[in-house]
């Protein structure tokens, strides 16, 4: 068993500032601390065009604007949700071209050119996607925080399936997969529902796959 | 309106549109992304900045430096707010600690600072650069190496910490048969999905705060003590809140900083908690160790039942109220329960869904199944055995109604426990497969409520309260009970809620949000139905039904009565001492079916059933959706949750979703609920109680008890994870 003195070679020692009584504690590379104030420019913009439900739209962004809050703070679609900005949780899915990705983790200059359908561009209160409908009728959701990551999930797991996509527990990879119970909760682990509300989400995509999985 | 005799027949006993397996009315919102959650309400307020919250990088101690050069000079940046420019600030009656840290730290993550600017990515971006030195002090982190340090707390909530009924020690040390075992449950996380959030904006010396908040009065009382400030000059509007599970009961640093950040700003500013701070920053449910004895004869009757909980928090901070369901669970002669609660610098401990039964249960169904096992009694059988159906404290105070028998033989009967084998015997293929079950319990809380009801020409009925929906169901089963009261369809009601301009309600907790609010809203219509009878001058025994009033051979469109204006009436729910009189509780019996993989020891669920007493029903499909979601989280804190404790330093380790592990879609198999119908007059006119907490209790034990069904491996120490089956694990064939 080590002692605390001897943890302080770690690097959560050198973080943190080891067994020292009064430690500089941050978060940026030796040797930067200590340079003198840098003068304040303004960050890096670029442009970028992309179609965002149908709708073609451009955007000057700070580089580092990721696609969730380009979405949510610069276009004002605030279905896609920010859950944990680290791609942990799946609440910001969106669809690009056709696939289902995370936008906290990829940066909207990253998409010029691309197609982007957010949960506003499935449907709305009005006339509303299958989908939609499927997870009201099933109760597919609680506090409605991850429900648009799940649907945009939904969507495009179902897509996936259709186009013979495999996943960790298609058993026979020749074959296409099945829309079955298994395959669904295996492609949408990772969009959680920390309500709880899976049983009955499951129950609303098989729903509108049509399929008594 | 007072709540103190048993309710009689009452219009909601009609049960046209209470009691029904509505749809959420708020659902087409939440599916396509248009309902507004606290960081989204663009259209509240122009010109909003960001600001990004910096967290202490020591556990306790104190800052000795700070240096905000930098940070100042980065672009976009227009303020930064620390302790030490913030003016006078009190801490809430809420908060263990402070809210915004500085000099001292109280625990790690504390926010000592919040930098903001003109954009999101300015503001994270500058907040790297504010330089802290801190002068770290000693601090106590582990709680099994303080547990000598553990003294008696004082009662809270009209809770003692110890109770004694008999002679414990003599009866449990006579005992033929007996269990002494000692259990512990780790700290856990809410991990709700919208991380703490909020908007605020200050006009004059108004203060408004668009937030994700569980308890709206609670939250503007202590906002304004710790601001120094009126409560009349705050209001709060949470409409949206994406999961709460106590985590948001009170205010957090995003709505103190937010308004601080504001104010210096001279604009309105939003804060979120970066989901790597929620962890540490936040609240979180305290681990326990607990020691449970149980004396029985050798045909199973319970003569000594003794449950100890040791728990640390914050200086200041309460205990994990663990022992609180052996009080009342079960049947014996002599009982003794005890909690002790030891200082840890660990981030604040506070109520998580069900607190105290949530992990009490954890435990204490864990031992019933071991006694079980012991005497050789079937574990369903042994808990019929020793129902008791009055306060086994006070025997003069009787359930006000206790189906506990009927949920665990109505889910044995569904579950097919008779096919149940003893441990480590039944195979399916690579997989161990075993049953358990457990017993759920939680008190039934009612809270004063008020609510409004307007009547407009139209005849739409429109209800205001500061009442939350945190997931649970609000909007909808407080229109279906306006619905009801006042006759018409739910397409006539407009449910506005979480906005502190409305009357004051009990809030989202401890599950009793929904008899508690839907009762306010009874309270309310029944001064609308006066209101409407008196304005069309008809007699008082009316009919309120298909959008008519209706008496004697007169029948006049309810929105008649608001023909020269809209009819407003209010009232508020109290409650006078049935709950003294009644030991109100809700009962269940939580089934499981595990299978372990005989060589990996890797566990799944198979299959879930709950079955639930708890009063009238007052939309099935959102109470279902409680209680699975409540076994969703049961299963997470039976085989995943775990908070890991750095003990040298004083930090929850896992602080991320990608760390702490919460169940999965791959997780969780279809799951089973069945009410068993009920209603209890002595709670209010609804007769109703909660179920979202009721459907957590006792759900872990169910899995731990599966896994020893499926392995013969007894695990005391959650989660149960595989590496504390391998190596015990049945021979392979």
């Amino acid at each position: 068993m080590q002692t605390p003195e001897e943890y302080e070679l770690s690097r959560r020692g050198v973080l943190v500032g080891g067994a020292a009584s009064v430690a500089t504690v941050t978060m940026v590379p030796i040797g930067t601390a200590a340079a003198a104030t840098p003068p304040a420019k303004s960050p890096p913009t670029a442009k970028v065009a992309f179609e965002v439900n149908g709708t073609a739209r451009e955007l000057e962004l700070d580089t580092r604007t990721s696609l969730l809050d380009a979405l949510r703070e610069h276009l004002h679609l605030t279905g896609t949700k920010k859950g944990c900005d680290h791609g942990q949780c799946g609440a910001c899915t969106v669809i690009v071209d056709g696939r289902r990705i995370n936008s906290c983790l990829t940066l909207a200059v990253m998409h010029e050119g691309e197609k982007i359908t957010t949960i506003e561009g499935l449907g709305t209160p009005d006339k509303m996607h299958a989908m939609q409908d499927a997870f009201v009728t099933h109760d597919g959701y609680q506090c409605g925080y991850c429900t648009p990551g799940q649907i945009c999930s939904a969507v495009a797991v179902l897509d996936e399936i259709k186009a013979g996509v495999p996943s960790h527990v298609t058993a026979d990879l020749g074959a296409a997969p099945a829309v079955t119970k298994v395959e669904l909760r295996e492609r949408m682990s990772g969009n959680i529902c920390r309500c709880g509300a899976y049983s009955n989400i499951i129950d609303a995509i098989t729903d509108v796959a049509g399929v008594k999985a | 309106m007072k709540f103190d005799t048993p309710a009689t027949t009452n219009p909601i006993d009609q049960m046209k549109i209470v009691g029904k397996p509505t749809n959420r009315i708020e659902g087409p919102l939440k599916t396509t992304g248009t309902a507004p959650y606290a960081y989204e309400r663009h259209d509240v307020a122009a010109n909003q900045a960001y600001g990004y919250v910096v967290g202490s990088a020591i556990a306790k101690g104190r800052i000795a430096s700070m240096n905000l050069d930098e940070a100042r000079a980065a672009p976009g940046v227009i303020a930064i707010v620390t302790a030490d420019n913030a003016g006078k600030l009190a801490k809430g009656d809420f908060n263990t600690a402070k809210l915004l840290g500085g000099p001292d730290i109280e625990h790690y993550h504390q926010a000592i600072a919040l930098v903001v600017a003109d954009s999101f990515e300015q503001a994270r971006a500058a907040a790297s650069l504010v330089r802290v030195e801190y002068a770290r002090g000693k601090g106590a982190y582990d709680l099994a190496a303080a547990i000598d340090t553990a003294i008696k707390p004082k009662a809270s909530f009209g809770t003692e910490p110890d109770s004694a009924v008999g002679n414990f020690a003599a009866a449990f040390a006579a005992a033929p048969v007996q269990i002494d075992a000692r259990y512990t449950t780790p700290d856990h996380s809410h991990a709700m999905m919208e991380p703490h959030a909020s908007i605020a904006a200050w006009e004059g010396d108004k203060l408004t705060v668009w937030t994700s908040n569980q308890m709206i009065a609670w939250s503007v009382g202590d906002m304004a003590k710790t601001l120094g400030i009126p409560k009349e000059n705050i209001r709060f509007d949470s409409p949206y809140i994406g999961g709460g599970f106590g985590g948001k009961l009170f205010n957090r640093a995003d709505v103190l900083l937010a308004a601080l950040g504001a104010k210096a700003a001279k604009r309105p500013v939003k804060v979120a908690l970066p989901r790597p701070l929620m962890i540490n920053n936040t609240t979180h449910r305290p681990a326990t160790i607990q020691r449970v004895r149980l004396g029985a004869t050798a045909d199973g009757k319970l003569t000594a039942i003794g449950h100890e909980s040791w728990s640390g928090d914050l200086p200041g901070g309460g205990p994990e109220t663990a022992v609180a369901q052996t009080r009342l669970l079960y049947a014996g002669e002599n009982r003794m329960t005890a909690m002790r609660l030891a200082v840890l610098d660990l981030p604040e401990g506070n109520a998580m869904r069900a607190p105290g039964e949530a992990p009490g249960l954890m435990a204490l169904e864990i031992a019933v199944d071991e006694l079980a096992e012991k005497l050789g009694i079937d574990p369903i059988a042994l808990r019929v055995l020793n129902d008791t159906q009055v306060d086994p404290e006070k025997p003069s105070r009787p359930f006000s109604q206790r189906q506990l028998n009927k949920c665990l033989e109505t889910g044995a009967d569904k579950f097919g426990w008779s096919k149940r084998a003893k441990p480590g015997a039944t195979r399916d293929g690579r997989w161990l497969v075993g049953m358990g079950v457990a017993a759920a319990f939680r008190n039934n809380l009612n809270g004063p409520s008020a609510a409004r009801v307007r009547l407009a020409k139209s005849g739409v009925v429109t209800v205001e309260t500061d009442m939350t929906d945190i997931g649970t169901g609000t909007y909808t089963i407080i229109a279906q009970t306006a619905a009801e009261m006042m006759g018409v369809p739910l397409d006539k009601v407009a449910v506005k809620l979480g906005d502190s301009a409305f009357p004051v309600s009990a809030g989202s907790g401890g599950q009793w949000g929904a008899n508690s609010s839907t009762a306010g809203v009874y309270a309310a219509c029944v001064k609308l139905r006066e209101a409407v009878v008196q304005k069309l001058g008809l007699a008082s025994d009316a009919v309120f039904a298909g959008g008519k009033v209706k008496a004697g051979r007169r029948s006049v469109a309810l929105g008649d009565a608001a023909a020269d204006g809209e009819l407003v009436a209010e009232d508020k729910m109290e409650y006078g001492d049935l709950a003294e009189k009644f030991q109100q509780s809700t009962f269940g019996a939580h089934f499981v079916e595990v299978g372990v993989d005989a060589m990996t020891g890797e566990i799944r669920v198979r299959r879930m059933l709950a079955v639930c007493a708890a009063g009238r029903i007052l939309n099935p499909k959102a109470a279902r959706s409680q209680v699975i979601g409540a076994m969703t989280m049961g299963a997470g804190a039976a085989l995943m949750e775990e908070l890991a404790v750095d003990k040298r330093f004083g930090f929850f380790v896992n602080h991320d979703l990608a760390g702490y592990e919460v169940p999965v879609h791959a997780d969780i198999p279809h799951q089973e609920v069945i009410f068993l119908d009920e209603a209890d007059p002595t709670t209010s006119p609804m007769k109703a109680k909660g179920v979202g907490e009721l459907g957590i209790c006792g759900v872990a034990a169910a899995v731990a008890n599966a896994v020893y069904n499926a392995t013969g491996v007894r695990v005391r120490n959650y989660p149960i994870t595989l590496d504390k089956l391998l190596g015990k694990l049945p021979d392979m064939v």
